[in-house]
């Protein structure tokens, strides 16, 4: 029993980083209807910026932690400036694979700066309480509670200030909202911002828990936070929280009670099956074809 | 149909030169075949560049063959590593085990074509979810598709699991590739120019509005899955027995990613397209190798910048004459005739 608790500790603690990845997907989703496949690599620059910080800088977590938060959504906005806004009237798939070039790109880029791994030195000492036969890391509570708090941060913010209105308003209705007054290229400009300063966030967080870093972490752990959101309903944001925590417990709990080799094969299924019985994701809501 | 028999007539004279020559694609390929199997005998060229061959020719037949779904059936798969690993492992399997040692060579198409029927059974199964799910969500049913595979063939011991397989003799030559290059093209090419192809654009264009036009769009998709994993897999038998060794970590999303980029680069729902991005890709890979690393950060960069200042690749919704069938260029000759003549008017 305290087995199974320990392993639930752990699917929260991967769980909410893929969280906290797939918020970005889809709030670019959501405004824009584009999948920024470059996300999952902004996340490891953001474990990178962690360790240019911790390793230069000799800064505590926090300011870490919010540095490499700016860093990334500065990138971010960047990117979505010179690379995607050029597009946003092209074929949609034309911005994918730009978003796949930005995404190889930065692999590539941070590959030819530091071919070796890295690693992150500890920034937080890791303290562990024992209850019982449950041991508890101070690492991983900080992670997850962290995680949450910037869940709940965000959620506010899209649903309770006038941005996150005025986001709601432009994934509704492209056309309209310029009319009411609201500069759009400003709130996408924002939600990009927002979007891949979480994924910084988790990449910081990441490198915490297993802190060796490479330029290719990005991939898998971004196309798997990509599923994420697609479980959840791409372009809802509860939804995408949902998916990152159901991705995290079923891959921790494979682990747990079967080789580990068989993890990615399990979630993949899952995940096929889930697609097949409820098309649109757990809280996406069919768009029904018109004639 | 008189008005474009006749039609024909009024083509300009060059039009005919190649295109309404029906001795130029058969003269063509024979002579391209001749000069593969020369070059394989007499080896005047040079091993390396012969390698280089060989890979542009592999990733045409990807190319070409992901361009069925992504460009004319206007799907998103990034799932087309996965059946090149299919085709790559039943075919290392059957000549590295099954044929008999001394006659591998004989066998060798079989080999392929055995790889290419496997695969074609897998993307008639990665066809059937497509029934009801479109776009994005189609997306990940292939990408998780690709990572199963990869998954499964890491978890099988008797494939050498994550260490992948090997002992495979170096059987792909360049006559073989160019041959099963050719064959993909053509067999593509008219199956999009058939009966068949319109229904494939028909499904891409409006999904709903072909269903009313009695076109049996699930007969349709599963038939241009089948068509294009086939090849993948012809091009995943091809490519394992060029290289003499696979694992699974080959065929992994970056590969995938490999191929979306030839058949972006090129532009969709264009062969002349997917050839000229397979090409040009793979060759600027090799000029730019003494960059070393930094050729990866330019080819992004160059990918980038090719889709902000030209967002349909380099064919893009065209196609070269030379893939066009006549019928369709007098068509749309008539076609721009009447909209010169009266340029309001609405077919």
């Amino acid at each position: 029993m305290a087995y199974i608790f320990q392993q639930a500790l752990n699917a929260l603690q991967l769980g909410s980083i893929y969280a906290l990845i797939a918020l970005g997907y889809t709030m670019v989703y959501g405004i824009l209807t584009m999948i920024n496949f470059a996300h999952g690599d902004l996340f490891m620059v953001g474990a990178f910026f962690c360790f240019i910080i911790a390793v230069y800088l000799h800064l505590s977590f926090i300011p870490t932690l919010l540095l490499s938060m700016m860093g990334v959504a500065f990138l971010g906005v960047v990117i979505e400036r010179f690379a995607y806004k050029p597009l946003r009237n092209a074929p949609r798939v034309s911005a994918i694979i730009t978003a796949l070039g930005v995404g190889l790109f930065l692999e590539n880029f941070t590959l030819a700066l530091s071919p070796y791994p890295k690693h992150i030195p500890p920034l937080l000492t890791n303290v562990t309480w024992t209850v019982g036969s449950l041991s508890l890391s101070s690492l991983q509570m900080i992670v997850i509670v962290l995680s949450l708090c910037l869940m709940l941060i965000l959620d506010f913010i899209v649903r309770h200030t006038k941005a996150g209105m005025a986001m709601r308003a432009i994934s509704w209705d492209k056309t309209v909202v310029p009319l009411m007054g609201v500069s759009v290229n400003k709130i996408i400009s924002l939600t990009f911002a927002i979007g891949t300063g979480l994924g910084g966030a988790a990449g910081v967080m990441y490198g915490l828990a297993y802190p060796v870093i490479d330029p290719y972490m990005g991939i898998m752990v971004g196309w798997k936070a990509f599923i994420c959101a697609v479980v959840g309903g791409i372009g809802n944001i509860r939804g995408a929280m949902i998916g990152g925590f159901i991705l995290g417990g079923v891959e921790i709990m494979v682990a747990a009670f079967l080789p580990s080799t068989y993890r990615d094969f399990v979630a993949f299924t899952l995940l096929l099956i889930l697609l097949i019985v409820r098309p649109y994701g757990i809280l996406g809501k069919p768009h029904p074809q018109k004639v | 149909m008189a008005s474009i028999k006749t039609a024909c007539y009024t083509l300009p004279a060059h039009w005919h030169t190649l295109t309404g020559n029906k001795y130029f694609w058969p003269v063509f390929v024979l002579a391209g075949l001749a000069f593969c199997m020369a070059v394989d005998t007499f080896d005047f060229v040079d091993l390396y560049l012969q390698l280089i061959l060989i890979y542009v020719g592999i990733n045409i037949i990807l190319t070409v063959s992901l361009n069925l779904i992504n460009g004319y059936m206007g799907e998103f798969s990034v799932g087309h590593a996965g059946f090149m690993a299919v085709g790559a492992y039943i075919a290392s399997l059957l000549t590295v085990y099954v044929f008999p040692p001394g006659a591998v060579g004989v066998f060798f198409p079989l080999a392929i074509l055995a790889g290419g029927i496997g695969a074609a059974l897998v993307g008639f199964l990665v066809a059937i979810p497509s029934f009801k799910t479109r776009g994005d969500y189609l997306a990940i049913v292939t990408l998780a598709f690709c990572m199963i595979v990869k998954s499964v063939l890491e978890n099988i011991d008797a494939v050498g699991g994550p260490r992948g397989l090997l002992g495979m003799e170096k059987l792909t030559t360049l006559p073989w590739v160019f041959f099963w290059t050719a064959l993909s093209v053509w067999v593509i090419r008219n199956l999009v120019y058939s009966n068949f192809g319109r229904g494939v654009l028909s499904i891409r264009e409006d999904e709903i509005a072909s269903d009313l036009m009695s076109v049996n769009t699930r007969q349709v998709k599963i038939i241009a899955f089948v068509v294009s994993s086939f090849f993948a897999g012809i091009a995943g038998g091809l490519f394992a027995h060029a290289l003499q060794f696979i694992n699974p970590r080959m065929f992994d999303i970056l590969k995938s990613t490999d191929i979306l980029i030839m058949v972006y680069l090129g532009g969709i729902a264009s062969i002349s397209g997917s050839i000229l991005g397979a090409v040009i890709y793979t060759i600027l890979l090799e000029i730019l190798r003494p960059l070393g690393i930094w050729r990866m950060v330019l080819m992004p960069l160059m990918l980038v910048l090719l889709m902000i200042y030209r967002p349909r690749g380099i064919m893009g919704m065209r196609e070269a004459r030379l893939f066009t069938p006549l019928r369709d260029l007098v068509t749309e000759k008539l076609w721009r005739q009447k909209k010169k003549e009266a340029p309001d008017a609405t077919d």
